[in-house]
């Protein structure tokens, strides 16, 4: 693959939902040190079109969608089982996207806040530390191409921050991210806003 | 960092599925005492006459072991499409035919081998001939993997569904009805002395056709789900 190709390319996207157009002719390409950020009210489609990217959708829109590279997609849900430790649950992964050692996922669950609790069960832990658990994933990740929805959800002030370095460290790696979010990213880098008021990207 | 080779990737999810299983005990144990408690009805409404009860222990053992099948079968997708985990599933890069397949080996071990190994209790609550009791232990395991298989199939399609539990039953109970009559039949030649091999076989051929073919319905089944 050329340095130049795509890790997403999107043509002429249209998604009608519910009798309502939810964006219409959305095209746009994510390449390596993009950091997107879609925009929208609630209910303007944000989570239907990071459906639709990362391939959960298949039917129901109209254009095309091409993926270059592996993804990783942390949705509204966070996969989290209860029942199972932070340390199973990430050692247990059903992405089936990489084997981690018990050093990594220690390493992970410390970055995300979540040392000394790598043995407890997770229903025990607050909604935040919940998250926190599903966002250690994004430590362990190599895919190049991060679709993150709503990822601040629950999160504290701190936590954001810490997630917001490594969004910029890892599209400043040659990595790409297109999150959701209702907050303006506090980052130096520049974000590429894709606005689903209008159905164009600005 | 490498990504697991699928059967290794198979490994860990049946293990996972496992350590679930062994975290709620009372997922495992509550067919096994529905199996219990519905063997207890029979004498009740049938009347305790030990010939009468062995004459129709076999397609009461059988009937049951199904029901029981099919009241955990609901479940064996149910929490990972509510939280998400099936999602991540479905992206994974790994082949979904052997995900599934694990998914459905893990409801087999915690309910139709347990049923299988608990059944000769049962049988013999109901006087069935100590001769049928291998029989009834063959067929049943062989039988209860052919109705995990299919009612994997049922619990993809109305996974998305709230209340799914009416839907599954009628999907997939006349699937289950080959099963049935074969399963039956063998405990039944095993207590009139009449060879067993040919019903164990055919129940061998079903198991083999839906390991080949069940897998590959619950993936579009669940693909479908996800996407409504």
């Amino acid at each position: 693959m050329s340095p130049a190709a795509p890790l997403l390319a999107v043509e002429s996207l249209s998604l009608e939902r519910g009798g309502r157009e939810l964006f219409r002719g959305l095209s746009f390409e994510v390449h390596a040190g993009h950091l997107f950020q879609v925009e929208g009210a609630n209910g303007a489609g944000k989570t239907s079109l990071l459906r639709i990217l990362c391939g959960l959708s298949r039917y129901g829109f109209s254009g095309k969608v091409s993926r270059h590279a592996p993804l990783l997609y942390l949705g509204h849900h966070s996969g989290v089982k209860g029942l199972l430790t932070p340390r199973e649950n990430l050692a247990l992964h059903v992405s089936g996207l990489g084997s981690h050692s018990d050093q990594q996922i220690e390493a992970a669950l410390a970055q995300v806040g979540l040392f000394g609790y790598e043995d407890v069960p997770s229903h025990t832990l607050s909604a935040g530390q919940h998250r926190r658990v599903n966002l250690a994933r994004l430590y362990l990740s190599d895919c190049p191409l991060w679709l993150l929805d709503e990822p601040f959800t629950a999160i504290d002030k701190t936590g954001i921050a810490e997630l917001e370095a490594l969004l910029v460290k890892h599209v400043e790696n040659g990595g790409a991210v297109v999150m959701t979010s209702h907050q303006t990213l506090q980052v130096s880098y520049e974000v590429r806003f894709l606005s689903l008021l209008e159905g164009v990207v600005l | 960092m490498t990504a697991p080779g699928p059967f290794a990737f198979c490994l860990r999810l049946l293990r996972r599925q496992l350590l679930l299983a062994v975290r709620r005990p009372i997922e495992i144990g509550n067919p096994l005492l529905f199996f219990a408690m519905v063997v207890a009805l029979f004498p009740l409404g049938l009347g305790p006459a030990p010939g009468q009860l062995a004459s129709f222990a076999p397609g009461i053992l059988w009937i049951i072991a199904l029901l029981s099948n099919l009241l955990t079968s609901d479940a064996v997708f149910r929490s990972d499409f509510d939280d998400g985990s099936l999602e991540q599933l479905l992206l994974s890069p790994q082949p979904l035919y052997l995900s599934v397949l694990a998914y459905i080996a893990a409801h087999w071990l915690i309910t139709g081998l347990l049923l299988a190994l608990v059944s000769p209790l049962f049988a013999l609550m109901l006087n069935l001939p100590s001769a049928a009791i291998g029989s009834l232990v063959a067929s049943l395991l062989l039988g209860t993997a052919v109705l995990s298989l299919l009612g994997g199939i049922g619990a993809a399609l109305t996974v998305g569904l709230k209340r799914g539990g009416m839907l599954i039953s009628l999907l997939i109970l006349p699937l289950y009805m080959p099963v049935l009559i074969f399963g039956s039949a063998a405990v039944k030649a095993a207590v009139t002395g009449a060879p067993v091999g040919p019903y164990l076989a055919l129940l061998g051929a079903m198991l083999s056709l839906a390991i080949a073919l069940a897998p590959m319905a619950i993936a579009a089944g669940l693909r479908i789900s996800i996407d409504a």
